[in-house]
C-alpha cells in the first residue's frame, strides 16, 4: 500500500475499549480496523500504542495521517449534574441541554438545594454542574440561593451558569468570592417556552475540550493525536445530525432516529421536529429540541440487565423468551457480573435478543412523544406532548448488541408504532438501518474536518435491513 | 420601575384563543412583560410559569362555561408553590346560564381572585385596574 498523505484516523476512548478506525480519504472507505483493552486508569497512551501498533502492522508500516481525532466516554463518561428551579421548566430545559452535550446526567435538581442534596452532589462528583433557574427577567432569589450553597459546596468543578441574565452579576461576584471557576452564558430558557440549548452545549464541549479531558488524565494522548474533540455519545450525535440533513454539496437522508444500546444505557436521538402529524391536536409542554438525545439508565444489557427484566415484570419476559428451561434470575445476575461477556449458547443469545427488544421498546417509548385524550364541552380533545416521531422513514441502530445479533432487524421492529399502544407516537413504517461497522462516532468525528467525505462514507456503510 | 409580568392563558379544555391574543396585545401594548402560555392551560402550568419568571399577576381566561370548577383551589395552589400574594385575575365566560352577575363575582371573589370580569368587558378597563392594583402609573 502506497503512503500516500490521505489517511484519517478516528479513535474511540471507551471505558472498555480504545477503538480506531482508519479511513482512506480519496477512496472514502475503511481499510482498518483495531481494539485493545482500555488503559485510562494507568496511562492512556498505552491502549493508544497498542491499537496504532496493531493498524500500522496490518497495514505494512506507519501511515503518515491527514487527522487523528478522537472522542471518548473514558472515565466514566462527561458526568453532569444540572440544577434549575421548576422542575418542568428550567430544570427540565437544562438537563436537555446536558443530554444534548452527550452527557452522562447523575443528577437533576430543582428549587433551593438542600444540604442534603449539596452532600449527594458532593458524592457524585460530577464533572460540570450546569446551574440553571429563572427566565430572564424571572425569579433571580433560588439560582442566587443555589449559586451561594455551591460555593460553600467541597466540590471543585467548573461551573456552567446558563439561568436568569438577570441574577449574572451577582452570581459572578459570588463565583469569585469562593473562588469556584465558571463560564456564565446564555439562559437555557430566556422566556416561558423558549428553549434555547445550543449555546450551552458549545460551552459544555468547550469545557470538556479545555479542562476535562486533563482532569482524566487524556490529555497524555494528544502528544500522539490531533485532538480528543468531543464526548462518544455528542460524536453519534453528530454523526446523526449529518446524515439526517446532510451538507452544501451533498444530500442528507431527512429525519431520522438513531438507536445505541449499550452495557450501561440505552441511547436514542432523533434529527426530527416532532411536529403533530394529524390536524386537530394540541401541542402542550416544553418545545422539543430538533436534534434530541435521551439516555435510559435502566435499560443497559448488562450492567442494568435486571431493571430491564424488573420494568417488563418476569412473567411477561419469561413468556417472551418462550418459558425457558433455565434459572432467568441466576442468567441475569451473571450477566452484570461479567459484563464483558458476549453471548455463546443458543438460551444466551436468545436472552441478550429479548433484552435488547425490550430496551429498544422502552426506551423509544419514552423518547417519543404521546397523545391524550381529554373531553371537553365541545367533545373529545386530543393533546400531544412530546415529538410525533410517526412519519420518520429511517432508524439507525448501533452498539454491540445489535450489531452482533443475527437477529438485529427484529429488535428494531421493537421500536415501531403499535396499535395496542396507538397514543405513543413512534415511527409507524421506517426503514431499518444497521452501523454494522461501528463507525457512527468516526463519521461524526470526520464531519469536523471533511463533512462531505464523512457523509458519502456513513451512507456508503450504513447496512439496509 | 421593573418591568412588571403577567402570565396570561386560558384554563382547562377550552380552545378559544380569539379573547387570549387580545389580551395579550393590549398587555404588551401597556409595557407589560408577557408569558402567554396559550390554550389548554391548567392551575399548575399558570403556578409553575409565575415560579419560573417572577411573576407579578396571572391573568386567567374561562370561556368554555366550566370556570367554576376549574378555579376552584387556584389561589391556595399558589399559596402552596410560595406565590401566595400574586395578584390573580380571571375572566370570560365563567359561568353557564343566566346567573346573577353579582353572585358570580363574589363566588369568584371568595376562591380568591382579585378582579373578576364579566363576559364582554373591554381590555382597555382590565389594563387601567391592572396597572391601579399593580402600584403603575399611568
Amino acid at each position: 500500500m502506497s503512503k500516500r498523505t490521505n489517511y484519517g484516523l478516528f479513535i474511540d476512548f471507551g471505558s472498555t475499549f480504545t477503538k480506531l478506525i482508519l479511513i482512506d480519504l480519496d477512496g472514502e472507505c475503511v481499510i482498518g480496523k483495531a481494539q485493545s483493552p482500555s488503559t485510562v486508569d494507568t496511562d492512556i497512551t498505552l491502549g493508544l500504542n497498542a491499537v496504532l501498533e496493531e493498524i500500522n502492522k496490518a497495514q505494512g508500516g506507519e501511515l503518515i495521517y491527514r487527522y487523528k481525532l478522537a472522542c471518548s466516554s473514558a472515565a466514566g463518561g462527561l458526568k453532569m449534574v444540572t440544577i434549575g428551579l421548576v422542575p418542568e421548566l428550567t430544570a427540565e430545559a437544562a438537563k436537555r441541554a446536558a443530554l444534548g452535550a452527550g452527557a452522562k446526567v447523575v443528577g437533576v435538581y430543582s428549587y433551593k438545594l438542600t444540604k442534603k442534596e449539596l452532600h449527594e452532589l458532593e458524592i457524585m462528583e460530577p464533572d460540570i454542574v450546569l446551574l440553571a433557574g429563572g427566565t430572564d427577567g424571572g425569579d433571580t432569589e433560588t439560582i442566587l440561593h443555589n449559586a451561594i450553597s455551591i460555593t460553600h459546596c467541597n466540590l471543585h468543578v467548573p461551573i456552567i451558569v446558563a439561568g436568569n441574565k438577570v441574577a449574572s452579576d451577582e452570581i459572578r461576584a459570588i463565583l469569585d468570592t469562593g473562588h469556584k471557576e465558571y463560564v456564565i452564558t446564555d439562559n437555557v430558557m430566556p422566556e416561558m417556552g423558549v428553549l434555547q440549548v445550543d449555546k450551552v452545549r458549545s460551552i459544555i464541549r468547550e469545557v470538556f475540550i479545555n479542562r476535562i479531558i486533563e482532569t482524566k488524565g487524556l490529555k497524555k494522548a494528544e502528544q500522539f493525536i490531533d485532538g480528543i474533540l468531543m464526548p462518544t455519545p455528542t460524536a453519534v450525535l453528530t454523526a446523526a445530525k449529518l446524515l439526517s440533513q446532510g451538507t452544501a454539496k451533498e444530500e442528507g437522508l431527512g429525519e431520522l432516529v438513531v438507536v445505541d444500546i449499550g452495557g450501561a444505557t440505552t441511547d436514542i436521538h432523533s434529527i426530527a421536529r416532532g411536529d403533530s402529524t394529524e390536524p386537530g391536536v394540541v401541542q402542550k409542554g416544553l418545545p422539543e429540541p430538533f436534534v434530541k438525545r435521551t439516555v435510559e439508565g435502566d435499560l443497559g444489557l448488562r450492567y442494568n440487565a435486571s431493571s430491564i427484566l424488573h420494568a417488563v415484570g418476569k412473567e411477561r419476559f419469561e413468556q417472551q423468551l418462550g418459558n425457558p428451561n433455565f434459572d432467568l434470575d441466576e442468567a441475569i445476575n451473571q450477566l452484570s457480573l461479567f459484563t464483558d461477556r458476549l453471548p455463546e449458547s443458543e438460551s444466551e443469545r436468545l436472552l441478550d435478543t429479548e433484552l435488547s427488544r425490550n430496551a429498544v421498546r422502552l426506551a423509544m417509548e419514552r423518547h417519543a412523544g404521546a397523545i391524550q385524550t381529554t373531553y371537553g364541552p365541545e367533545g373529545q380533545v386530543f393533546v400531544q406532548y412530546g415529538k410525533d416521531l410517526r412519519g420518520i422513514k429511517i432508524v439507525i441502530g448501533t452498539g454491540g448488541p445489535l450489531i452482533f445479533s443475527p437477529v438485529s432487524k427484529k429488535i428494531l421492529q421493537e421500536m415501531v408504532y403499535s396499535e395496542t399502544n396507538p397514543f405513543s407516537l413512534k415511527p409507524k413504517v421506517p426503514d431499518f438501518y444497521l452501523d454494522e461497522r461501528y463507525l457512527l462516532y468516526a463519521v461524526g468525528l470526520m464531519s469536523e474536518v471533511e463533512p462531505d467525505k464523512a457523509l458519502r462514507v456513513a451512507k456508503k456503510y450504513l447496512k439496509r435491513l | 420601575m421593573k418591568q412588571k409580568t403577567a402570565i396570561l392563558g386560558v384554563l382547562g379544555v377550552d380552545a378559544h384563543v380569539v379573547g387570549n391574543k387580545i389580551m395579550e396585545y393590549a398587555l404588551r401594548k401597556e409595557g407589560f412583560k408577557v408569558a402567554n402560555i396559550g390554550t389548554f392551560v391548567t392551575q399548575e402550568d399558570f403556578i409553575k410559569a409565575a415560579v419560573e419568571t417572577n411573576a407579578d399577576a396571572i391573568l386567567v381566561g374561562s370561556l368554555c362555561g366550566h370556570g367554576e370548577l376549574d378555579c376552584r383551589g387556584f389561589r391556595e395552589n399558589c399559596i402552596e408553590a410560595g406565590k401566595g400574594n400574586i395578584h390573580l385575575v380571571v375572566g370570560g365566560n365563567l359561568v353557564i346560564g343566566k346567573q346573577d352577575w353579582a353572585e358570580v363575582k363574589q363566588r369568584f371573589k371568595e376562591m380568591g381572585f382579585n378582579r373578576v370580569y364579566p363576559p364582554g368587558i373591554s381590555p382597555k378597563v382590565v389594563m387601567e385596574d391592572l396597572k391601579k392594583d399593580l402600584g403603575i402609573k399611568s
